[in-house]
């Protein structure tokens, strides 16, 4: 089931046009990445999803309602972390989650059993009665999630959430944000401009280049459409010897044998020759080091379907 | 066409707002700061009138009212401390009540929980109008009360009732100096800057239009007398400063016939020196307090339409 849904979305300012009939649709419980470059149109399309920004063109349903004509609905199911998260520095880390809550229309009890569930979820209990203003850049980020996790909302809208975080607190955020599909059941659409840590945490992805979206689905769908079926096979023996005749004879599959580096081998073949390979090379008599099967990267796909883009434009 | 309502009450969290932006105007410093001065000025000049008071006990009927307006010493009256102190005050609470959230970054997350945008607004000014009024109501309330136990007098009826209307022109003065400050605070990214172009708005009002009017009023008066004066005097409430003084004056000087030009035709007849019923001053003040209050809606409305549109994109 689709809850969110964006068709022909487009927003114009005088002099720039900074989401280019974009359309794409978000199913139940999965993690959706919007991935580009600063600039590329992300946070704007977010803006338009939420109903905080008028788009010029095209339309956006959330959960079968519209974000323009009825906010307050969409408003109670969507929880946002914006890319550069602020609380009231002069009270506590809890007034400023109560606040928030107080919206929600719950009584007090319920909000305060919600928040300090929240903060026992992010490790943040024992600051609940510190003012804001004493928090780090990766606290306060934690703090915006735990806002969202009071809010209970159906979807949680996150904007680039792992920006300025050191890498042992973004594999903690990817693992919050993982939590959030599975134990708390939500749907997630969150915006980044790194590309590897999109690829481990995401189910499918949308990607951005100035205000198009050039491509969207599923990572490994996405590869096949980009570099086709074929399997990259990494050899690598201990000695730098000549082999590229003996792989690329190994088997009617083979489709290209590409040498990089010594006595390391880069076998393109249409299925997975692995263990033939393993087993040629050790008959031959020569030891191996490592063999590996690789997947594209996000980087590679999304600098392959770049260039088409760009090629496209050229020749248009 | 079918119009199209909005769904839920427009109004929905403004309770909720209301209370965050009172707690936060009534805990913070700049507030308590500013409390605490007119405190000391009031209690300055109203001690000041209270002893020069104390010879007239016996012959003046309006004597708690003379409190308000009386100076000596070369200390100002009440009423000049209040003309001076209550615009600063306003601007305090308004200078950054809009350019803060963008600041601090907090917009984005205010605005997604299930609000809409013009909550925030009218919860802003309802939190800074109660914070004004009760401020306002608590020196009122001291001043009658040290009054009458310094003076031994009790108020009549009517005095309170002129000291309630005094009460209600000083805080619509204060809410359209909070509001001129809000739609500073809406304009300018920079909480400086908005707070210096109020001051500089308000100082504009108190010193130099006044002047400007008369100026204006004798070059469009020229050689007729009665226009030039009827337009100074009209010119001249474009400032609130002048609404405000001219309003309390009425009020709280029952003795005050006319604020506007009086002919000597006019007067003919008339008993000199003898006190307005009640019910006649309220109606020389109400056109003044009406200009207040259609001065802060058509400011309010301008803050409105700038803030509605604006991205919030931070």
């Amino acid at each position: 089931m689709s809850v969110i849904d964006v068709q022909h979305l487009c927003k114009v300012y005088p002099g720039k046009v900074a989401v280019d009939d974009i359309s794409f649709s978000l199913n139940e419980g999965e993690i959706f990445g919007l991935l580009g470059p600063n600039g590329s149109g992300k946070t704007t399309t977010i803006l338009m999803v939420l109903g905080l920004l008028e788009p010029t063109a095209g339309s956006v349903t959330v959960l079968g309602k519209s974000p323009l004509r009825s906010p307050l609905e969409v408003k109670r199911l969507v929880g946002y972390l914006p890319d550069t998260v602020g609380f009231y520095d002069n009270l506590t880390l809890f007034e400023n989650l109560d606040y928030t809550a107080s919206f929600l229309g719950l009584d007090a009890e319920e909000r305060e059993k919600r928040i300090n569930e929240a903060f026992a979820v992010m490790h943040l209990g024992d600051r609940a009665h510190m003012k804001v203003k004493t928090l780090s850049h990766g606290l306060k980020q934690r703090l915006g999630l735990a806002e969202i996790l009071v809010k209970q909302p159906r979807i949680a809208i996150l904007d680039e959430p792992t920006q300025g975080l050191d890498p042992s607190s973004i594999n903690e955020f990817l693992d919050l944000i993982r939590s959030f599909r599975d134990e708390h059941h939500m749907t997630v659409l969150f915006s980044s401009h790194q590309l590897v840590q999109a690829q481990e945490v995401c189910d499918r992805v949308g990607l951005f280049s100035n205000g198009n979206l050039i491509e969207y689905g599923s990572v490994p769908e996405l590869s096949e459409k980009e570099f086709g079926t074929n399997k990259l096979i990494s050899i690598t023996l201990d000695k730098d010897e000549p082999v590229e005749a003996i792989l690329t004879a190994a088997s009617p599959d083979v489709v290209k044998v590409t040498k990089e580096g010594p006595g390391s081998w880069l076998v393109e073949s249409r299925s997975d020759i692995r263990a033939l390979l393993v087993k040629l090379l050790v008959d031959k008599g020569l030891n191996i080091t490592s063999v590996q099967l690789k997947t594209h990267s996000l980087d590679d796909i999304y600098d392959a379907c770049y260039k088409e883009v760009q090629h496209a434009e050229t020749t248009a | 066409m079918q119009r199209q309502q909005r769904e839920g009450s427009a109004l929905t969290g403004l309770w909720v707002v209301f209370r965050k932006e009172l707690e936060d105007f009534t805990g913070s410093i700049k507030l308590m700061v500013l409390a605490v001065l007119i405190l000391l000025t009031a209690a300055a000049s109203v001690s000041i009138a209270a002893v020069t008071l104390k010879n007239y006990v016996e012959e003046d009927q309006f004597l708690l009212l003379s409190l308000f307006t009386l100076s000596g010493n070369s200390v100002p009256s009440f009423l000049s401390f209040m003309s001076f102190l209550v615009p600063l005050t306003a601007i305090a609470l308004g200078f950054d009540a809009i350019n803060s959230e963008f600041q601090n970054r907090t917009l984005g997350r205010i605005l997604s929980q299930p609000i809409y945008r013009d909550v925030l607004l009218f919860g802003k000014a309802l939190g800074a109008l109660a914070a004004m009024a009760l401020i306002l109501l608590v020196l009122w309330l001291l001043v009658l009360g040290c009054g009458m136990w310094f003076l031994g007098v009790a108020p009549t009826g009517e005095q309170i009732g002129r000291a309630f209307v005094f009460y209600l022109v000083t805080l619509l003065y204060g809410a359209l100096w909070f509001t001129i400050a809000m739609v500073c605070s809406i304009i300018t990214n920079n909480a400086a800057a908005s707070a210096l172009i109020s001051i500089a708005i308000w100082l504009f009002t108190m010193i130099f239009w006044p002047i400007i009017a008369q100026v204006l009023a004798s070059a469009i008066g020229g050689n007729d007398a009665y226009l030039g004066a009827t337009m100074q005097v009209n010119l001249a409430r474009i400032s609130p400063f002048v609404l405000y003084s001219q309003a309390s004056v009425a009020i709280l000087n029952p003795t005050t016939r006319s604020l506007g030009v009086v002919l000597f035709y006019q007067m003919d007849g008339a008993l000199g020196g003898s006190p307005l019923p009640f019910w006649q001053s309220f109606l020389l003040v109400l056109p003044h307090m009406a200009a207040f209050v259609a001065s802060v809606i058509v400011w309010f409305i301008i803050g409105y339409r700038l803030f509605l549109r604006r991205e919030i994109r931070m």
